[in-house]
């Protein structure tokens, strides 16, 4: 065994524990029963039918293979594929993101370099910040009018805090040697701001981005699930609606794994701007 | 009652005058016995056949026994050949067809809430009946009431499907801003159910019910009315010996298998996905409590009917007609795979099926047959908005002095509906008020107040 790295250890034991996952959740779901001679009452009961249940993951899979071999279809406003779907909640969440980065990150830098304005604005930052995004929906729905830009402001809302609260932490927190050494430079404040605060503090600010997608991925379903209309969380509620399990566990997996690639995204990113000291 | 007022007018066999409660014997029996040279199952031959009836009846006057026995004696093509030599029939056809300008706006959105309420304002996008108007409508999946609401409110929506009461609460400003709304035809009569878990097998008595939890969904629904007025009757009081809460239709099974819920008054297809599933059973169908009540309704803004008149006269024709295609027993089949599914109700045919054509099973081993398990009417009678005001003044929802009539008669626009439904050959009552027998109670719409304070269990 001494020849696989651990890397490669790893790997086998994550595939080893998926199969056996698999097999273990397949043979946990007993089979439908196959239709015979029906009586009229049985057929209307649906017996024969498949009924709603956990599937097993061979269901699931044959869904996903479905779903995801035609994954852009559109047929009609309720009626669309899991790519489209997707496409919608997160060009939802990119936008209300951006926008709540293109507020939070020079706001929190404002707040961090002065100790007064952190002081002052940290009992509001704290009260808001806990607020359930979902929260502001019905307030939202009610003064914006509109569900589309209520959704994005849902995901701008929760998007801004810990971008805000980890921008500030981070300027705040730049070594008073540095700052000084830009001084004796004869650097001006803008120039000190950009050579020498916004790279010490980008490891803290990508990692308050890197916090807030993830934030944002959360909240969007949750909310598409209230609105309805389009994206993935209105796919799930469409059907739950129907009460199809297999769907929904596979639009629940979907959801994993665009958090991931998203979460994954930013990792990279924070990866690039990390120093040593 | 789709084409049951449009018995051929020539033939001495036919009644032109049923209302419609109308029992008489033309009426329960099958439909187009008679001969006819007109075919029915377009809307140009509802049409030319309605103005045929309207001449015909103008000739007449009101005396239809005249007309029978004339046409007996006469015979009725030598009537029509004889009336269509003085009469230009063919002009008049042609003018009721397109007396209505082109519509200022042709693509709306609508939205609906997936239950089997919805029927005509969904099955009329796969079918054509907005096309037929010259509209292109697209129905829009909407995941509860409250953004229905909203979604109406801020103009998303041009119109959209309501429960009845909503339109009257959103008028009156009881729990949304108040914003006019009308509301010219009602969808469905009947059609709801009490679904009880299939652990109260033994507790059919309501009596029993003390403590248990009910979803109903959604406060100012007829839902909610008509369970409290159930159990009170059964001397429960509502707010005190039993729960009711708010539940979305589509998370009323899971919650009754989670046990969550003991049982829901709820729109289908959700009572019937309960016994498909087979985690409840069908206590009573709501027309046992009030034979043809409303409950769900086309509504839309006021500005809408009065910024875009040729908008909102094409889209009342497209839902009036609808609502009669899908009252008639032969088209419900029809109707269930067309609505189904995903873009639509996104439930098993099956379920479906058994909602409208009323062969269902009932969850306690028994086939039912009831073809009016729900039907749809488009009249919105004025007395059962006054019914509804009665029902919120008595739980609470209004208080201090109602203007029943008042209310009522500015938001339920019988008068348009009646005119569409005329203009389309359907027959449409005289009246707007009624009297409505519920549980065995009359209610008398005149006297809203004395109703009111003459149950013993309620707060008004």
């Amino acid at each position: 065994m001494g020849t696989l790295s651990i890397n490669q250890r790893a790997a086998l034991l994550s595939v080893v524990m998926l199969v056996v996952g698999l097999l273990i959740w397949e043979a946990a779901i007993p089979a439908q029963k196959a239709a015979e001679e029906l009586t009229e009452y049985e057929i209307l009961t649906g017996a024969g039918a498949p009924k709603a249940g956990v599937p097993p993951p061979s269901q699931v899979i044959a869904k996903a293979w479905e779903q995801l071999s035609d994954p852009f279809y559109d047929a009609g406003p309720n009626d669309k594929g899991i790519g489209i779907q997707i496409g919608y909640s997160i060009y939802r969440v990119l936008t209300g993101y951006f926008l709540a980065a293109l507020i939070a990150i020079p706001f929190g830098f404002l707040i961090g370099m002065s100790q007064v304005a952190y002081k002052a604005f940290n009992p509001f930052i704290q009260v808001l910040r806990p607020i359930s995004p979902l929260a502001w929906m019905p307030l939202a729905l009610f003064i914006i009018g509109d569900s589309e830009a209520s959704a994005i402001f849902v995901i701008f809302i929760c998007s801004i805090w810990p971008m805000l609260i980890n921008t500030a932490f981070g300027v705040a927190g730049v070594r008073e040697d540095w700052v000084n050494v830009a001084r004796t430079h004869e650097l001006g404040p803008i120039r000190t701001a950009f050579t020498v605060i916004l790279p010490a503090a980008a490891p803290t600010i990508l990692t308050g981005m890197r916090i807030s997608i993830g934030i944002a991925w959360l909240v969007i379903v949750a909310a598409e699930m209230l609105v309805g209309g389009t994206g993935i969380g209105y796919y799930v509620w469409n059907e739950w609606n129907n009460l199809d399990l297999t769907s929904v566990v596979f639009s629940i997996l979907m959801i994993g794994v665009v958090g991931m690639l998203l979460d994954a995204m930013f990792g990279l990113l924070q990866r690039r701007v990390t120093y040593a000291e | 009652m789709t084409v049951k007022s449009l018995g051929n007018p020539f033939s001495s066999e036919t009644d032109l005058r049923h209302a419609a409660d109308c029992g008489c014997h033309t009426c329960s029996a099958p439909k187009q016995e008679a001969a006819d040279s007109i075919d029915l199952s377009t809307s140009e031959g509802m049409l030319e056949r309605a103005v045929e009836s309207a001449i015909v009846r103008s000739v007449f006057g009101q005396s239809d026994i005249g007309r029978r026995s004339f046409m007996g004696m006469m015979g009725g093509s030598t009537m029509a050949a004889a009336l269509a030599s003085v009469f230009p029939l063919n002009e008049a056809k042609a003018a009721i067809l397109d007396n209505l300008g082109p519509p200022e706006k042709t693509d709306l959105n609508i939205g609906f809430v997936p239950i089997t309420c919805a029927t005509p304002i969904i099955m009329a996008q796969p079918l054509g009946f907005y096309e037929r108007y010259g509209l292109n409508a697209q129905v829009i999946k909407t995941a509860g009431w409250a953004v229905a609401r909203d979604k109406s409110l801020n103009g998303e929506y041009d119109a959209s499907h309501m429960l009845t009461p909503m339109p009257l609460a959103m008028t009156l400003g009881a729990g949304s801003v108040a914003e006019p709304y009308i509301m010219p035809a009602v969808e469905n009569i009947n059609g709801q159910a009490i679904v009880l878990s299939n652990e109260h097998l033994d507790k059919r008595d309501p009596k029993q019910w003390k403590g248990f939890t009910f979803g109903v969904p959604f406060e100012y629904s007829m839902h909610n009315f008509l369970l409290r007025y159930y159990v009170a009757e059964f001397g429960l009081d509502p707010d005190v010996d039993i729960q009711i809460r708010v539940v979305p239709p589509p998370e009323m099974v899971a919650n009754l298998r989670a046990g969550n819920l003991d049982g829901y008054l709820s729109p289908d297809p959700f009572n019937q996905r309960a016994v498909y599933e087979g985690i409840g059973f069908l206590h009573l169908l709501t027309k046992e409590i009030w034979e043809g009540h409303p409950c769900c309704a086309f509504a839309a803004p006021l500005s809408f009917a009065t910024e875009l008149p040729n908008t909102y006269g094409a889209l009342l024709k497209s839902i009036i007609d609808a609502t009669q295609y899908a009252s008639a027993p032969e088209n419900r089949k029809e109707i269930s795979e067309a609505i189904a599914p995903t873009n639509y109700l996104n439930q098993p045919v099956t379920v479906i099926e058994q909602v409208l054509t009323g062969t269902y099973a009932d969850g306690l081993g028994e086939v039912q047959r009831v073809p009016d398990r729900i039907d749809f009417d488009p009249f919105p009678w004025h007395s059962m908005g006054v019914w509804i005001l009665t029902q919120m003044k008595r739980w609470g929802y209004i208080e201090g002095d109602v203007d029943y009539r008042g209310v009522a008669e500015q938001v339920y626009l019988a008068a348009d509906c009646k005119k569409v439904m005329e203009d389309l050959g359907y027959d449409a009552p005289d009246i707007t008020y009624k009297s409505h027998t519920i549980m065995g109670k009359t209610f008398d719409p005149a006297k809203p107040e004395e109703y009111v304070s003459s149950f013993p269990i309620g707060k008004g």
